[in-house]
């Protein structure tokens, strides 16, 4: 369970002496080492279009996840306005950014989201306060409250906020230092990788040092930390200032990145947003957010750009997840990591396969209903007959609707006939591993 | 110094309309095993919450050590040296069994809410979580999430979480409930093994713990200290024979 900083003095001398409780993790330095690669070649390889300016917008999501659930998952803290940070970030950030290209502020572009982690912080250390006395609901609700008090004061304020048209700015300023000036998109890039690695080391040690483990004994049972010590308030506190912070290292980032800052960065919107997406990835792991930026920013900027029905997709995605898998994908993808290390993937893998094939022969079926309807009712004007999946279909005609109620009952004959044969393989392999496990740990 | 760990004087509770502590006075010498035995409903376990300052009391006062714990909260008296267990299993279930006793020495040690110190490399947490680990008997289940664990060892865990601190007052709250006569017979030497040198004050229903455990018993009858003996005169003890025992000492053979 050691870190990334172990490679610093006082790990050593406690890895040398007599017991050895934290050996240098091989495998930890090679994940790490995998994520720098990632995120060095991502822009190669993906460098159609617009590919290159999503990729900038999932790493500012993802530290914006990972901030978000070091309250949701390690700390059981359910906000809804976790975008206050953020957003107060980028506004600071984007001023700033004015600032320095009118003169009056001597700040490179490369160090402006860290003006925006501290704005952040700072206004963690002032809503904080408040929103931590509690915890659970009012928790929650509070956080509600003070997300829609600051949207207000958001329009109230034109001249910081800028009104209905925000701030906005021009991140090519100065000379270019190194030949780096960030007007290309893949400086941009680059900038959000770095800024990304780095809090992304930062949250992780955090999970590492004390204060983050006792925020995951509050989130287990808060009333027993009272009794080992430790007030439990304060634990929330400081754990949702230093996350804060790095919400406003990805406030700052994206001021960056678009240039413009408006009053839906602090909106509940937003809030919600991320919640929705750290909650698909997976909370129960630290990895989780990052999936969840992906999916999430995929689902959003790709997926709108297909079908007008994406926030309906993204709706149902996410409450399917809550159903049938709260611990995210990060949870799903771990469980079939298992499988595979306890050689049980052999027996389950087929049926999975099967199960899914259903399952994607009904889904087929219903986006077909989806899309049908929404053309029905939002574009009928440009005539009935629509494209679906490269083909012509004619939306007043039964024909569509029959084949799509066709794959929909097939998918779902199917998937009945399947799941009996899968769940038993599932719940097998999975008794067979739990048994192996017992008999290591004994 | 008080020559006393806790003393109650004329500590009162009310709930509303209905008083459950009438006047409790109780002293317990330092290093001393008390046990606090009653009927049910008898304020035993409201004395425990009133001492630990889960409640606040209505009126009368209780010192800690000589000093009064009046309006501190839970975690201010356990950093006076005062850690006590639950009689519904209180622990961290998501955390392993190392994590729960790792967390629970965080503060004893100075950690406090650190986030500069890396935990892996806490030598003295590490050791002291261990050495708990060792006293209490789930060396093997070292990496076990909590929450897994069967119902004897989870009991053995909430009173390693209790130790672990390093308090020189330990409450009990029935630390032995619900267990099976082997499993409380190695509760007994448990608690007799971890509290060597501390003051312990333990609620108890088990008359076999009670007689195999504490120095002195404290019977309770309608939320006051109605006798405070050793447990021979308390068998003895008329009062708390038409009070408590209903005139059926407990069986001898355990004690």
């Amino acid at each position: 369970m050691n870190t990334m900083t172990s490679s610093t003095g006082s790990a050593t001398t406690a890895t040398t002496s007599t017991m050895r409780f934290a050996p240098i993790n091989i495998g930890r330095w090679l994940v790490w080492s995998l994520f720098i690669v990632l995120l060095v070649v991502a822009p190669l390889i993906f460098n159609k279009g617009a590919a290159l300016s999503i990729l900038c917008q999932m790493g500012t999501v993802m530290i914006f996840g990972l901030s978000y659930n070091m309250l949701l998952g390690q700390g059981g803290m359910l906000s809804f306005g976790h975008a206050v940070y953020s957003g107060l970030g980028a506004y600071f950030a984007i001023h700033a950014m004015n600032l320095a290209s009118g003169g009056s502020l001597p700040i490179p572009v490369s160090l402006i989201p860290l003006v925006g982690g501290i704005f952040g912080a700072v206004f963690g250390v002032l809503f904080g306060y408040v929103t931590t006395k509690k915890s659970g609901t009012t928790f929650s609700m509070i956080t509600l409250g003070i997300v829609e008090l600051v949207f207000a004061c958001s329009l109230m304020f034109p001249a910081f906020f800028g009104g209905e048209g925000g701030i906005s700015t021009n991140r090519v300023m100065g000379q270019p230092v190194l030949g780096i000036s960030y007007g290309p998109q893949i400086q941009v890039y680059y900038l959000i990788a770095f800024w990304l690695f780095i809090s992304t080391i930062g949250m992780y040690a955090f999970t590492q040092t004390p204060l983050g483990r006792i925020i995951n004994a509050v989130r287990d049972n808060p009333e027993r930390v009272e009794f080992i010590g430790y007030n439990t308030q304060w634990v929330r506190y400081l754990t949702l200032i230093l996350s804060a912070f790095f919400a406003g290292i990805s406030g700052g980032l994206s001021a960056i990145n678009f240039e413009i800052v408006t009053a839906e960065n602090v909106s509940a919107i937003r809030s919600g947003a991320i919640l929705l997406f750290t909650f698909i990835g997976g909370v129960g792991f630290f990895f989780g957010p990052l999936i969840g930026a992906v999916v999430g920013v995929f689902l959003t900027v790709l997926l709108s750009d297909f079908t007008k029905a994406w926030q309906l997709y993204l709706g149902v995605f996410f409450i399917i997840i809550v159903m049938y898998a709260p611990g995210g994908i990060a949870s799903l993808l771990m469980m079939n990591v298992r499988l595979m290390v306890y050689k049980r993937f052999g027996k389950v893998g087929p049926r999975l396969l099967a199960i899914m094939a259903a399952s994607l022969v009904a889904l087929v079926g219903v986006v077909m209903i989806i899309e049908m309807l929404y053309h029905l009712t939002l574009e009928s004007s440009n005539g009935t007959v629509m494209k679906l999946f490269g083909m012509q279909v004619d939306t007043a005609a039964m024909t569509g609707w029959l084949i799509a109620l066709a794959l929909i009952t097939l998918g779902g004959f199917l998937f009945m006939r399947a799941r009996p044969a899968f769940r038993q393989a599932w719940d097998e392999a999975n008794l067979e591993i739990e048994e192996m496990i017992r008999k290591e740990h004994a | 110094m008080s020559a006393y760990s806790v003393e109650l004087k004329e500590v009162r509770k009310s709930f509303g309309k209905s008083e459950i502590i009438r006047g409790a006075t109780l002293q317990v010498p330092k290093g001393e095993r008390y046990a606090i035995i009653g009927p049910n409903g008898a304020g035993k376990s409201t004395l425990f919450n009133l001492i630990s300052g889960r409640f606040g009391m209505s009126s009368g006062d209780i010192l800690l050590n000589g000093r009064s714990i009046q309006g501190m909260k839970p975690f201010e008296i356990n950093r006076c040296g005062l850690s006590r267990s639950f009689q519904i299993t209180n622990i961290f279930h998501r955390l392993t069994v190392y994590e729960n006793l790792r967390c629970a020495v965080l503060w004893s040690l100075g950690y406090k809410y650190s986030f500069w110190h890396r935990l892996n490399g806490l030598r003295d947490a590490h050791e002291r979580a261990e050495a708990v680990l060792e006293q209490i008997g789930l060396r093997r289940r070292r990496s076990t999430p909590a929450g897994l664990l069967t119902y004897a060892e989870q009991r053995a865990l909430e009173i390693g979480i209790t130790i672990a601190g390093g308090a020189d007052v330990i409450l009990l709250d029935e630390p032995t409930a619900g267990m099976s006569r082997s499993e409380s017979d190695n509760a007994v030497e448990l608690i007799r093994r971890v509290t060597v040198g501390k003051t312990l004050l333990m609620v108890e229903h088990d008359m076999s713990v009670v007689f195999g455990l504490a120095d002195k018993i404290a019977v309770v009858v309608y939320g006051e200290v109605i006798a405070c003996d050793t447990p021979g005169n308390i068998r003895g003890n008329a009062k708390v024979q038409e009070a408590y025992l209903g005139g059926h000492a407990p069986a001898e053979e355990h004690a």
